[in-house]
């Protein structure tokens, strides 16, 4: 009769044998095997992710020696010459994500708002769902999309009435090509859109229902309710999702490269073509013929890596400061 | 200066389930009316249709008359919002706004209706924080936290948050369960000097605190108004005999 | 503010989130809208069944290009499974303070890494010392991607098992490790298949990482050590080329592929729907 069952043990088995002193030796071993599997798998994801960063900084190494601080300053972009300095990239990168959030930002706070708060419920369920949907449509679609439709429509309508407009201001001069800055921008935009509305909805949808009834009861219309009760109790959330937005934009590759033009220059205007780190390594790592070139781009791709670490861990940070950790990461 | 609420065949839903079946209430003017009743009999169910919050829950609904004096609060073209400037609600575990001093929490309401002037809103944060018998224990640290004071001064900042909007009415919805019993006794203590200027209705599970502070009880089961009556003959001869039985413990 | 205009406050207020919710949701329907209306036409059974023909010649397919994209996402998740489930499945039990936290952070922000890095990193650790572009890069790169969606997806339907259940489990006298292999995973497990099927989608329509290591390919694949085509790759090279035939199959494969993204996004919540509570 086996030790650790239940099934079939008279009262005078159970009487007469002390179970744990027979089973405890096979159980314990069973467990600390159990154990030892998941932590090693553990311990694997952790060691992997070290890795990652320690082999970007090992393979960059070369350029790192050769070229040190200047990297970041220098927009000499000369493969042929060995000259590399990547502030084009960084530029670009910068200059394209803040422009994205700048459209992003309002839209989806106000569609969060919305969505959490002050749309009747039957609304929600699809409208929630759609957003979810155009958070799992791939880069190369949007970038697509981006050549045939959106580029088009800015260089034959948006840029010359802008050009029209507002040409005295610097942003908006320059012959309208489509490609470009305000191209990658806009795309940027409404890429990181539906991250910023699921996390901030899931942020606002945290706040406690007893902050709400507070208001309420004082007297309260509902977008006054939202205001002094949700968004300043979730204040700190709403701003790791911004941030999560931006990471996403940093990092995003291939849309960006389809409608940027890739050129390594630093312009004013945002109808010019740029250039930004995810779209060179996309573009030129392939082509990298020396050791030294190679190394360059894959100190952009460290210096990327840092960045969006850096950006995404204060925005998780923050994020779980309204919402809690242990919710699922689909954002 | 009275103000009382007169309700008639008051009926409430969650969705289908009907959990209101009828009630005919007074609360009495410058009082203190205490509804008790066993877990899920209505009560607070009951307390929040007076101000219009139970409609705020997607699929709530309510049917029959609230009257505020002569006003029905349910009636066509009534603004809900403006019922709950005049009808102040304490919710049963303080929710103080975290992210508000307690000056801020105190001047909310008074925001929200606008006045803006700093110099009216002290005066008014330090009137309401008087009445509430909590200035004396905050009044040198005013810009903290509202959630930095201890649960019985939380739920006395919401008392005090409730009365700077100067309402005619105030329900407390189980304000002390979550207390201790000093934090208790200082709000019981509070709630009888309430009663000379406002009406009161309180929600309590303890029957020794509706036998403490109430002139009147209703006595609530399943939805219905059991019983309702001065609060020393409910509970020394009650008419009712699910009423006694409530009250001598044989159930609840 | 007076009543009147606080009410007008608030209904304005509410017309603005809705048109900025409106706003938000446009670009699916203009997107998909042109995709059906560009790509449509050029899909057929071809389609699905040729290889790519040689430059200048009309028709041809793209099924080397399924077939690649199959057989990486096959080695990502034979690479990323293992570890992003019982990764989940520690977070989800374990007692400790520290390690877990360390693994939801670094999971989370592994998350928001740009997935061209991953391929930078499986083209150290591999292309590199293979001195060639191969399969085995590719699906490396996408199985680094798989890891902290599915370890975090793990997580969450691990938790939504009723502890009771593990009570009853262990009420009974067995031991923790089989009360959580034979009684809590399995009663997550359609949960966690749910998870791998929203993460599979996910990394079926990465480019960027396998640029420089499946490099892709107009022919079947001829082993993993060698380069290979994969849907999204082709379709990249389709749009920036300066023919139309191909942008035409460019549209039809991004088609193919959102929908098959949609498809399995869909059945994932349907499968949730009835375990978590709606929001």
């Amino acid at each position: 009769m086996a030790p650790d069952s239940i099934a079939g043990a008279g009262t005078a088995d159970r009487l007469s044998l002390p179970p744990r002193a027979i089973s405890r030796g096979r159980v314990a071993l069973g467990d600390r095997i159990y154990r030892a599997c998941v932590l090693a798998s553990v311990w694997l994801v952790l060691v992997l992710a070290a890795g990652l960063v320690t082999a970007l900084a090992w393979e960059s190494w070369g350029a790192i020696r050769a070229f040190g601080l200047r990297f970041l300053v220098t927009s000499h972009w000369d493969p042929v010459a060995g000259e590399f300095g990547a502030l084009p990239f960084i530029y670009g990168t910068l200059l394209s994500s803040l422009l994205a959030l700048l459209i992003a930002v309002p839209l989806s706070l106000g569609a969060a708002i919305f969505l959490a708060e002050l749309a009747p419920a039957w609304i929600r369920p699809p409208v929630a769902f759609l957003i979810e949907m155009l958070a799992a449509v791939p880069s190369v679609v949007y970038g697509l999309w981006g050549i045939f439709v959106l580029v088009p429509f800015l260089r034959d309508w948006v840029q010359p009435a802008l050009g029209r407009t507002l040409g005295f201001l610097p942003l908006f001069q320059g012959p309208p090509y489509g490609i470009g800055m305000l191209a990658a921008g806009l795309i940027l935009a409404i890429m990181v859109v539906p991250y910023i509305t699921s996390v901030s909805r899931e942020v606002l949808l945290a706040v406690p229902g007893s902050q709400r009834e507070a208001a309420l009861g004082l007297g309260a219309t509902r977008w006054e309710t939202t205001r002094i009760a949700v968004l300043r109790y979730g204040r700190s959330g709403l701003i790791g999702a911004i941030l999560l937005g931006l990471g996403r934009a940093l990092g995003e590759t291939m849309a960006v490269t389809m409608v940027i033009g890739n050129r390594p220059e630093i312009a004013a205007s945002l109808f010019a073509p740029g250039y930004t780190m995810a779209s060179v390594l996309a573009n030129e790592f392939t082509e990298a013929t020396s050791d030294l070139y190679v190394a360059a781009l894959v100190e952009i791709g460290l210096l990327l890596l840092l960045i969006t670490i850096l950006v995404n861990g204060l925005a998780r940070l923050l994020v779980w400061s309204v919402s809690g950790p242990a919710r699922g990461g689909r954002g | 200066m009275g103000d009382g609420i007169y309700v008639k065949d008051l009926r409430a839903w969650f969705g289908d389930t009907l959990v209101l079946k009828g009630v005919d209430l007074t609360v009495a003017p410058n009082a203190v009316t205490a509804i008790i009743g066993p877990s899920g009999c209505g009560k607070s169910t009951f307390i929040r249709c007076l101000n219009r919050m139970h409609e705020t829950v997607p699929g709530a609904r309510v049917a029959g008359q609230v009257l505020l004096n002569s006003e029905d609060l349910y009636g066509p073209g009534v603004d809900p919002v403006q019922v709950r400037r005049r009808i102040g609600m304490v919710f049963q575990k303080a929710n103080p706004f975290p992210t508000m001093s307690v000056f801020d929490n105190v001047a909310a309401g008074l925001r929200l209706g606008g006045v803006r002037r700093k110099s009216r809103l002290q005066e008014e944060v330090e009137r309401a924080l008087r009445h509430a018998a909590l200035w004396d224990e905050v009044k040198d640290d005013l810009d903290k936290s509202g959630v930095s004071l201890s649960g019985g001064q939380q739920q006395r900042l919401c008392i005090a948050r409730a009365l700077a909007v100067d309402p005619q009415i105030l329900l407390m919805d189980e304000p002390c369960s979550a207390l201790d019993p000093i934090a208790t006794a200082k709000i019981e203590e509070l709630i009888h000097d309430l009663k000379k200027e406002l009406t009161i209705a309180i929600v309590t599970h303890n029957m020794q605190q509706a036998a403490r502070v109430s002139e009147w009880t209703g006595f609530f089961l399943m939805g219905e108004l059991v019983e309702f009556g001065v609060t020393k003959e409910m509970f020394t001869t009650p008419g009712d005999k699910r009423t006694e039985d409530y009250i001598t413990g044989r159930f609840g | 503010m007076t009543p009147t205009a606080r009410r007008l406050a608030n209904t304005a207020v509410s017309g603005l989130t809705f048109a900025a919710a409106l706003l938000v949701v446009c670009p699916l329907l203009l997107i998909f809208g042109f995709l059906v209306y560009q790509g449509l036409s050029a899909i057929n059974v071809d389609f699905f069944l040729h290889l790519p023909k040689p430059v200048g010649e009309p028709g041809g397919g793209v099924a080397n290009a399924i077939v690649g994209s199959g057989i990486m996402i096959g080695l990502a998740v034979a690479v990323g499974l293992p570890m992003g489930i019982l990764g989940g499945v520690y977070l989800a039990e374990s007692r400790d303070r520290r390690l877990p936290w360390v693994l939801r952070f670094v999971a989370d922000v592994m998350n928001g890494v740009p997935s061209i890095v991953f391929g930078i990193f499986a083209y150290t650790v591999v292309v590199i010392p293979m001195r060639r572009f191969s399969a085995l890069a590719g699906g490396l790169a996408l199985g680094l991607i798989l890891i902290p969606i599915v370890l975090r997806t793990t997580e969450e339907m691990v938790r939504l098992v009723p502890s009771a259940l593990r009570e009853a489990g262990l009420g009974l006298g067995l031991p923790e490790w089989k009360v959580s292999l034979r009684i809590v995973i399995p009663a997550a497990r359609a949960g966690i298949i749910t998870g791998v099927m929203v993460a599979v989608a996910r990394i079926s329509g990465e480019t960027a990482p396998l640029l420089f290591t499946a490099l892709g390919n107009r022919f079947w694949h001829q082993g993993l050590d060698q380069p290979i085509a994969a849907l999204p790759l082709q379709i990249y090279a389709y749009a920036i080329a300066p023919y139309e035939d191909w942008h035409r199959q460019a549209w039809a494969g991004a088609l193919v592929l959102i929908t098959l993204v949609f498809l399995a996004s869909l059945a994932a919540r349907l499968a949730t729907r009835g375990r978590i509570v709606a929001r």
